[in-house]
């Protein structure tokens, strides 16, 4: 029993130096703004006109904004400015909603237009603002099986590739997860008048985008993707190619809405709308517009402020 | 190819990486201690004492062994959510929710490895013990010490459950960058973005991790567990 306990005494020791400088920090960061001054050494040396805020805001958002690295080159320029801390929560806009609608975050960056509006009437965010857009786009596999490509609009697209899934023996895979880009996906399917989500040939996988992409690369079948997220991943879908885009009905907007005080009273709002005026700002918008050129040859977002 | 080139990246001493390894090591590390300091004793009392309904308690512990851990953390996050019971502390989408998920998690494997251990321990040495005149707790002091290569098994199990879990604190840990991604976490993220290489990495330096922890346990415990009685 001794060396069991000796055992827990070197785990202790193994853990605990890394532990306890990490274990500091949550207590200091989560603390509410109207607590007054943090009494933190960093604090202190930012000599701003406004101590009273909070040095962490949580930010709810989608994969696509952050798996595809946009926020990576965003946030930190938020950061420095404001000396306010960004912790990131990347997963779908279903989650990201419900986490809002919780007050767990402070403030949420998604892409799902009716919900957003739920959101705000309902009272548990304040106001949503345009941040960007990009589109939606139909992947496939080479060769285009299903023949989808050169239909004329969206609603022809959908019924040739209805009519063919079947006989040409490939699937559709769907998010199925109550995304932005599920839910974008849903209203297309209703707005074409076809019920696919009844066909054998539909899968519904539940998985975030990244995950469907290589599924569907892997399955080599079609789904909807935003063009972010495919262009920032596309070296490792070497089977899919665009097969339909271009159409309005295709959009994709990005929208900012801070978690309601009045309903949350423990949410950071004014470091929130910081937040959201720095999105908005000419030098963000510049920046969204900027990314991705470099790397892909095209932005994967347009400034929409 | 790629997962090597990966793993040479992500030990050229990348702060990135040693964080995400630290964080894992904190936050398993503290909730094993935490479930190992828990799961002995219960699992030592169940395994010595007699009372009604243990047949029942006992079950429930074995549940408890493959209880999906995702749903530990949906009740975990549900605690801590803002709205939740315990909501003010602000624990969530920090290591300290990630700690309580891993260690309910781990406290069944504990205790019930544990369990099983003592209740291997033959029954007359608890009986000549008292005889001798030792008291309860010694005799079941003497009967852990006895059962001690079990219960480092009970460990083990509870180490090698939560160091590898990954929906419990993706969901409370919330997978932020330099704060709660933990290498399950970093490892659903990499894959997420299609990057394969880095995410076999992630998953090499786990398997090592494991490994280093579970020889160090045994080495400890060499001489009973090789010793030629």
């Amino acid at each position: 029993m001794k060396k069991i306990l000796i055992l827990c005494v070197v785990l202790i020791i193994m853990m605990v130096p890394v532990g306890c400088q990490q274990m500091a920090d949550p207590e200091v960061e989560y603390s509410d703004g109207d607590e007054g001054p943090v009494d933190n050494g960093e604090i202190k040396e930012v000599p701003g006109p406004e101590p009273e805020y909070a040095d962490t805001i949580v930010l709810a958002t989608t994969t696509s904004t952050y798996d595809s690295g946009l926020l990576n080159e965003i946030i930190p320029v938020f950061e420095s400015r404001h000396g306010i801390e960004v912790d990131i929560l990347s997963m779908g806009t279903g989650q990201a909603i419900e986490v809002g609608k919780r007050g767990d975050c402070d403030i949420i960056l998604v892409h799902a237009r009716d919900l957003e509006d739920k959101f705000v009437e309902e009272g548990y965010g304040t106001e949503r603002r345009d941040v960007m857009y990009n589109d939606f786009v139909f992947l496939g596999p080479a060769g285009d099986p299903a023949e989808i490509k050169g239909s004329a609009d969206l609603e022809e697209a959908l019924q040739v590739m209805v009519e063919h899934m079947e006989s040409a023996g490939v699937v559709f895979t769907s998010r199925g997860d109550n995304s932005g880009t599920h839910v974008k996906e849903e209203s297309l399917w209703s707005y074409a008048n076809v019920e696919a989500e009844e066909q054998e040939w539909y899968t519904s996988l539940g998985q975030g985008m990244g995950d469907t992409l290589i599924t569907t690369n892997e399955m080599a079948g079609y789904t909807l993707t935003d063009r972010g997220t495919f262009l920032s991943m596309m070296d490792n879908l070497p089977n899919l190619e665009i097969v339909f885009e271009g159409d309005e009905l295709l959009a994709n907007p990005y929208g900012i809405i801070p978690v309601n005080p009045a309903k949350h009273p423990g949410v950071n709002y004014e470091e929130a709308m910081l937040l959201v005026d720095f999105f908005i700002s000419e030098e963000a918008q510049e920046m969204i517009g900027e990314f991705g050129k470099d790397t892909f040859g095209q932005p994967l977002f347009f400034p929409d402020a | 190819m790629e997962a090597v080139n990966a793993l040479k990246l992500l030990l050229t001493f990348d702060p990135y990486v040693y964080n995400i390894i630290g964080v894992s090591l904190q936050v398993s590390g503290i909730a094993l201690l935490f479930s190992t300091l828990i799961g002995i004793p219960v699992g030592a009392t169940l395994g010595l004492t007699h009372f009604r309904g243990k047949p029942f308690v006992t079950a429930l512990l074995y549940t408890g062994m493959g209880f999906p851990p995702v749903v530990i953390g949906l009740f975990v996050f549900l605690l801590f959510s803002s709205v939740g019971p315990l909501g003010n502390l602000g624990w969530l989408f920090t290591t300290r929710a990630m700690i309580t998920a891993q260690t309910i998690i781990a406290f069944p494997m504990v205790s019930g490895f544990t369990m099983a251990a003592v209740l291997s321990v033959d029954k007359n040495l608890m009986k000549q013990l008292q005889a001798l005149g030792a008291t309860r707790f010694q005799a079941s002091w003497a009967a852990i010490k006895e059962a001690r290569i079990g219960v480092l098994v009970a460990i083990i199990a509870g180490f090698g459950g939560i160091i590898s879990e990954v929906g419990a604190v993706m969901l409370v840990g919330g997978n932020i960058a330099g704060k709660t991604r933990v290498l399950t976490t970093a490892i659903v993220l990499e894959t997420r973005q299609g990057n394969f290489g880095v995410a076999i990495a992630f998953g090499i330096i786990l398997l090592a991790i494991t490994f280093i922890a579970n020889l160090t346990m045994i080495t400890l415990q060499k001489k009973h567990l090789f010793a030629t009685e």
